[in-house]
């Protein structure tokens, strides 16, 4: 069977699924849409906040960006599981046992106040569109290759999938799909991560491959190790060795806070947050934490493992290649954009760091920008250079050198020659990456406008039916905003949703914190903080990524701070002011310092609150 | 719990990052891996699985132990 094919019974068969599953649940709770119920087992809730969790990101572009990154990818790794760490740890338990269903509902309740609430919600709000955006914009790469319709289109499909999904389902069924869509996600990730390894090095596990020498018939009979090659190969072609650390403009400062502010973004994200509220127990929150991370771990230490077979194999398949030579894998992500072979007139790839690199992506660039290149360079080559342009100068001067790293996933089992229906799989997990992601911030921004903004604070008296009216038609709006984001995207796909964890860094993790353990701070500090962090973060991301403001380097940080790095600062200035301002105003009242007691008592002391009978909701 | 966050700081941040340059010289035993680099890429990852389930397990003993201590207090009331 050809790829189509297998991807149209894989992507139909798990999209079947997903939707029987949100049909189950949706028959069966007919009682609210964001209350899981107290059913879920720590386990299953695990593997949904994995779901939740791994998004297009880190299924699509992650080993991408370690691949190109090399050892800096790492912070990568280490930001999206060490947060996790700060989550279980200092977060999750406590709000559970407060027992409220959203993250603007803790931050009203704690700081009484309805324009906390409100900054949270806004909060929110900015941080779960910039990351759906992100999710959108990986269906839409993986619809463009796989069904080949071009990715605007791809997004609206995937648009149109979540929106049908996220109505139906209610937080139950969307923690049951999540379950399946992890299977999906996880098998679609390592099924071709342990053939690789197997083809290459010979081990089963990806993360022993890694680290292991390649078979000898590969490299000519010598024993080189997988990393030491890939190492030399780097060095030949001019690019920053694989395993050093610190190289170019990723110094130790930068590195050290760009896996900060993802750990701390971590452990402020929305829509994480909530899948703690979805177990029975306090202690089962800390078990769903263990799960999760478990789960995620999975994934996590294969994908560095991803990464580095398919450097060796993206260079080893194209460098010093002609037209005929070329793997079919290359002239089918060609028609996607992501990558693009220009040639200076010898008819040779040359894939390297230098002036003489051949390999592009074609970006933003629309396809009559692009063709009108290409024939431009033709014209450069055929008159000798003296009519016409060198295309590869003018890509090279947009930035747009090397392949788009969105594709070093998705094409890795073409690249290694693997059966069509693992292709197929992996744009199957690809999908159920990015929807269940996707899905899990739909209900959150769903939650924060049609609870928090619409229901606490703007007409508390609505009855059911209207706040299930409010509720659809904000998914709806939602959903078409975030498409736009996706067409229109910001940024490659991680760097976008990096962004989204600067954001949470800053604003929401100090506010929740100091919430827990502190009774001292009151309403006008923590609000006035929340808007110092993020409104200076986002300043800090907006100033450097649209209007190419020099980063900052503070007379100490050569390379200034990288703005995927900037919610540490943002983070730390949140700090500051709210404590600063602290000593000048009062104390929050007794209620509230009563409630910060309560949810810092040990479990059965007092039960945690249930979530369905709590008044409300 | 301050332990835990030591160990995870010392084994993400500090293995990771910021002596990640000097444990690169070393190899991790037995593979190709360096040190620095494995850190960062894969054994951070693990000790974070791990201090998790050290505090899972920590907690919950301590919840029961204080749950014990609170049907033991209600008892001697009782009489």
């Amino acid at each position: 069977m050809s790829i189509g094919l297998w991807t149209v019974v894989f992507v139909g068969g798990s999209f079947a699924l997903y939707l029987a599953i949100a049909w189950w649940a949706r028959v069966r709770d007919t009682k609210g849409f964001y209350v899981a119920g107290r059913g879920v087992p720590a386990s299953a809730n695990g593997m949904a906040t994995a779901a939740d969790w791994m998004s297009a990101a880190s299924f699509i572009s992650m080993a991408g960006l370690i691949s190109t990154m090399g050892y800096a990818g790492g912070v990568y790794l280490m930001g999206w599981t060490g947060g996790y760490v700060l989550l279980a740890l200092m977060l999750a338990p406590y709000l559970r046992k407060f027992g409220h269903f959203t993250v603007p509902d803790f931050v009203g309740d704690r700081y009484d106040s309805n324009v906390a609430r409100l900054v949270a919600v806004i909060c929110a709000l900015f941080i779960s569109f910039t990351y759906v955006a992100g999710q959108m914009r990986g269906v839409g790469v993986v619809f463009s290759r796989f069904i080949e319709v071009d990715i605007n289109t791809g997004v609206i499909i995937g648009m149109a999938i979540v929106f049908v999904y996220a109505t139906l389902g209610g937080m139950k069924g969307i923690t049951w799909t999540q379950v399946a869509q992890y299977w999906v996600l996880i098998t679609a990730f390592l099924i071709p991560a342990i053939a690789i390894s197997i083809m290459l090095t010979g081990a089963a596990v990806p993360s022993v491959g890694l680290g292991g020498n390649l078979r000898p018939e590969l490299v000519d009979g010598q024993t080189v190790s997988l990393l030491g090659k890939l190492n030399q190969i780097q060095a030949d072609l001019g690019f920053s060795s694989y395993t050093d650390t610190f190289t170019g403009s990723w110094d130790k400062a930068n590195v050290f806070f760009v896996a900060l502010a993802l750990m701390l973004g971590t452990a402020g994200l929305p829509h994480v947050i909530v899948r703690f509220y979805t177990v029975k127990t306090v202690k089962a929150a800390r078990w769903s934490g263990f799960w999760a991370l478990l789960f995620i771990a999975l994934l996590y230490v294969t994908a560095p493992a991803t990464a580095a077979f398919a450097r060796y194999f993206m260079i080893e398949s194209l460098n010093g290649k002609t037209a005929e030579q070329l793997p079919s894998w290359f002239h089918n992500w060609e028609k996607t954009g992501l990558i693009l072979w220009v040639d200076n007139g010898d008819g040779v790839v040359r894939y390297s760091a230098g002036d003489d690199n051949e390999i592009f992506r074609s970006g933003m660039l629309s396809k009559t920008e692009l063709s009108d290149l290409m024939v431009a360079n033709q014209k450069w080559i055929d008159s000798g250079g003296i009519e016409g342009a060198d295309a590869r100068v003018i890509l090279r001067e947009k930035k747009l050198s090397g392949p788009d790293i969105d594709i070093i996933v998705l094409a890795t089992p073409e690249m290694a020659k693997l059966s069509n229906w693992i292709i197929a799989l992996v744009a199957a997990g690809g999908l159920a990456a990015a929807l269940s992601t996707a899905s899990g911030l739909l209900l959150v921004i769903s939650s924060s406008v049609a609870h928090d903004l619409y229901y606490r604070v703007l007409n508390p008296k609505a009855t059911e039916q209207q706040r299930l009216l409010v509720r659809r038609s904000v998914i709806g709006v939602a959903v078409v905003i975030a498409a736009i984001f996706g067409i229109y995207p910001p940024g490659f796909v991680s760097q976008v949703v990096a962004f989204a964890f600067g954001l949470a860094a800053a604003s929401f993790f100090p506010a929740i914190v100091l919430g827990i353990f502190t009774k001292r701070v009151g309403t006008v500090p923590a609000i006035c903080g929340m808007v110092a962090g993020i409104g200076f973060t986002s300043w800090y991301i907006i100033a450097c990524v649209f209007f190419e403001m020099a980063p900052w380097t503070f007379g100490i940080f050569p390379s200034g701070i990288n703005p995927q790095g900037i919610g540490v600062i943002g983070m730390f200035l949140n700090l500051a002011v709210t404590l600063g301002l602290t000593p000048l105003f009062p104390a929050p009242s007794a209620k509230v310092q009563d409630m910060v007691d309560s949810v810092r008592e040990p479990e059965d002391a007092g039960a945690a609150v249930e979530i369905e009978t709590a008044p409300e909701h | 719990m301050a332990v835990l966050l030591a160990i995870w700081f010392v084994a993400g941040l500090g293995c990771g990052v910021l002596w990640a340059d000097w444990l690169n010289q070393f190899t991790l035993p037995g593979t190709a891996f360096p040190l620095g680099f494995w850190f960062a890429q894969q054994g951070s990852i693990v000790v974070f699985v791990v201090v998790i389930l050290v505090y899972c397990l920590m907690m919950n003993r301590l919840d029961r132990k204080h749950h014990d201590e609170l049907v033991r207090i209600r008892k001697e009331e009782g009489r």
